[in-house]
């Protein structure tokens, strides 16, 4: 399952973070990728396939090619975490309103 | 990217005035006591009330941590509070987001309380902005770790 701490924790690694922002500019290769990273080309593959377990990269064949880019369900499941995280606190202020000793 | 806001509501038996009393000058009453950042238990949530009032947890001992500060103070119908804590849950002076919370009279004693966390963009724009700030691939890692985990 694919969560919004699955996601951080991907991008817990700072080689997945630059991986991460390079795709932000747009859907790129993984050898465009590897020549601006410090870092070989099958490493970048391991990171961008774990980006992608986490939900947060998906990829595209465009010919022979992959294009990896990032996945809009990243800031998605930021929302969906704020909407969760706001229907119990209005449950709780609820509890705590109609509870409360009217003075 | 537009980030569609969280929209929620709810009603409660309790007439606007204590309504919004409890939300807004009572939180740490309600606050789910396990959300806090400060690395000691949450003894309080305060909100001064007052247009650029802090809005802060505050531990057992005391001392606070920032959440935010007050936009609009409008009792007993509204309340606009900035939020500043990043996904990490700490503090970001750079990132705002707002919360507006519109406290709707029903009847004497029922009110609809109506929350709106927008702004939400604000995550992915800090991404832009700290995208700016990089000049080349060796001063990426160091700098982009705060801004990325805001954006994940």
């Amino acid at each position: 399952m694919k969560t919004y701490h699955d996601g951080l924790a991907a991008l817990g690694d700072p080689t997945r973070r630059a991986i991460f922002e390079l795709l932000a500019e747009g859907p790129t290769p993984v050898g465009e990728l590897a020549a601006l990273l410090p870092v070989s080309r099958p490493a970048v593959s391991q990171h961008l396939r774990v980006l992608t377990e986490a939900g947060l990269v998906r990829h595209r064949a465009e010919g022979a090619r992959r294009l990896y880019q990032l996945d809009p369900a990243g800031l998605a499941a930021l929302r969906g975490y704020l909407d969760r995280f706001w229907g119990r606190a209005l449950e709780d202020f609820k509890a705590a309103v109609e509870n409360e000793e009217t003075p | 990217m537009t980030v569609v806001p969280v929209r929620r509501e709810i009603v409660v038996a309790a007439p606007q005035d204590r309504a919004f009393d409890v939300f807004a000058r009572r939180m740490g009453t309600w606050w789910n006591p396990l959300h806090h950042i400060l690395d000691e238990e949450l003894a309080d949530v305060v909100i001064e009330p007052r247009v650029g009032g802090r809005w802060a947890e505050v531990g057992r001992s005391g001392s606070e941590y920032a959440w935010g500060r007050v936009l609009v103070w409008d009792p007993p119908s509204r309340v606009v509070l900035i939020w500043q804590l990043d996904t990490q849950w700490e503090f970001a002076a750079d990132l705002e987001t707002e919360v507006e919370v519109r406290f709707v009279r029903v009847d004497d004693e029922h009110t609809r309380v109506e929350l709106e966390h927008r702004n939400l963009e604000a995550y992915g724009a800090d991404a832009a902005e700290m995208r700016r700030t990089l000049d080349s691939p060796a001063g990426w890692n160091g700098l982009l770790g705060r801004y990325l985990d805001v954006v994940g």
